[in-house]
């Protein structure tokens, strides 16, 4: 079954603490990755990787650069989830 | 119609000895600052590298390679005049013809030894330990000497503040000989030229020669650029982590190893991200020494393996007869990975 919004920030702020260890409730939808929750652009791409698996979705590289905030990625990931 | 008779190799192979050389200057990330906008706190949190080494003029492909291979030869225990094959992996050497393995061949000594070099990028200790082992079982050599050489500070754009850090100068060569037991495990190696723009110079040789040098790249002071190594990060980095640790597992499994029974990791030095990452999905025990010479090496390429290995011993943090798993991995793209029992 497809995740809701709400259900995706909560699992992009569990990897996101996992990876960067930001405290969850800091991952709100229009904080900026690199600016606000210190990911860099190597940690984007573990982010990256881990919400495939989370949420049976393919972020090919060339839209990675286009994930900015965690608003963005949550939209990404509820067009194109399987 | 005729026989032929077969040829008759050694039952296995194994490194019997291993030897590195480092550029005697060392370049600092201070230096590397002076031409690009970033810092040394930036450059240490997205690469793990401290300190290179660069290569002075005199400190040539071949030069570099003979002191490394003269250490693996005396490691090894035996004379230059034993070595059938020289295997050397280079992307740096700027003249194509005639190979440089030859000139190294001849200024170790060897007796007229079979040499040649190959292009397997950050691939090519794997890819060069390869064709040793199936000279050395198949009987064409009894030893064979595999080099990995590189100059890549050659081949570095020092205003592309995406790459002006990670590259470093080196050569590490291993000798390859007979054993009584299965020291060097299957390969598991391969290429995916689909992802060839992922990694790649920045311009072909021929563009000097094709005429139009008003459109070649110049730098800060107007002079032409050199062609360099450039790449893709975010896509590099992905491919590297989590195909990458796929394919090390692959070879772990083709060798009938577990993470349990490993005491050694050694990844292509490309940056200590990529090889944190690896080391967790790997899901490696804590026992398990992981190289992380880049720190003071950056990436050398084909020389990045055997130079790891060679510290690794040096320092005490491995020793001889530990098991352990090599992968390379890099431009092409191309990767090979095995399990090795150290010299």
């Amino acid at each position: 079954m497809a995740a809701t919004q709400e259900e995706i920030v909560a699992g992009l702020a569990e990897i996101v603490n996992e990876i960067a260890g930001i405290p969850v409730e800091d991952v709100q939808l229009d904080k900026s990755f690199t600016d606000d929750l210190d990911v860099d652009s190597l940690s984007m791409v573990e982010v990256v990787v881990a919400a495939e698996e989370r949420f049976d979705v393919k972020i090919p590289d060339e839209d990675v650069k286009n994930l900015k905030t965690v608003g963005d990625a949550t939209d990404y990931i509820l067009k194109h989830q399987g | 119609m005729a026989k032929i008779k077969p040829s008759k190799g050694a039952p296995y192979a194994r490194i019997l000895g291993v030897g590195g050389y480092r550029p005697t200057r060392v370049v600092p990330n201070e230096v590397i600052l002076e031409k690009i906008d970033s810092s040394d706190e930036w450059i240490r949190s997205r690469s793990g590298i401290e300190t290179r080494h660069w290569a002075s003029p005199e400190e040539t492909v071949a030069a570099m390679s003979v002191e490394a291979s003269g250490k693996a030869i005396a490691d090894a225990g035996i004379e230059a005049a034993q070595i059938g094959a020289v295997v050397v992996s280079t992307v740096s050497h700027f003249s194509q013809t005639p190979a440089i393995a030859t000139e190294i061949a001849d200024r170790l000594g060897t007796d007229k030894a079979a040499a040649f070099d190959i292009s397997a990028g950050c691939a090519g200790f794997g890819y060069g330990l390869t064709l040793a082992k199936g000279m050395v079982v198949e009987g064409s050599a009894e030893y064979v000497l595999v080099i990995g050489v590189e100059r890549l500070s050659d081949l570095t754009d020092l205003e592309d503040r995406a790459t002006a850090f990670l590259f470093g100068d080196g050569a590490g060569a291993v000798v390859v000989g007979p054993s009584t037991e299965p020291a060097i495990g299957p390969t598991v190696w391969g290429s995916e030229g689909d992802k060839a723009q992922t990694i790649k110079q920045t311009f072909s040789w021929d563009r000097f020669r094709s005429g139009a040098v008003s459109e070649l790249p110049v730098d800060s002071e107007g002079n032409i650029k050199f062609p360099a190594i450039t790449q893709e990060g975010q896509a590099v980095f992905r491919w590297a982590v989590f195909e990458m640790a796929k394919v090390a597992q692959q070879a772990l499994d083709a060798a009938g190893i577990t993470p349990d029974d490993l005491d050694v990791f050694i990844p292509h030095q490309a940056n200590v991200r990529i090889i944190d990452s690896m080391v967790k999905t790997l899901k490696l025990p804590e026992h398990v020494t992981v190289a992380r010479d880049i720190r003071t090496t950056g990436n050398t390429s084909a020389a990045s393996i055997p130079l790891a290995m060679e510290r690794l011993l040096a320092t005490g943090e491995a020793k001889s007869g530990d098991t352990a798993l090599v992968i390379g991995f890099g431009a092409g793209l191309v990767y090979a990975a095995t399990v090795v029992t150290l010299p």
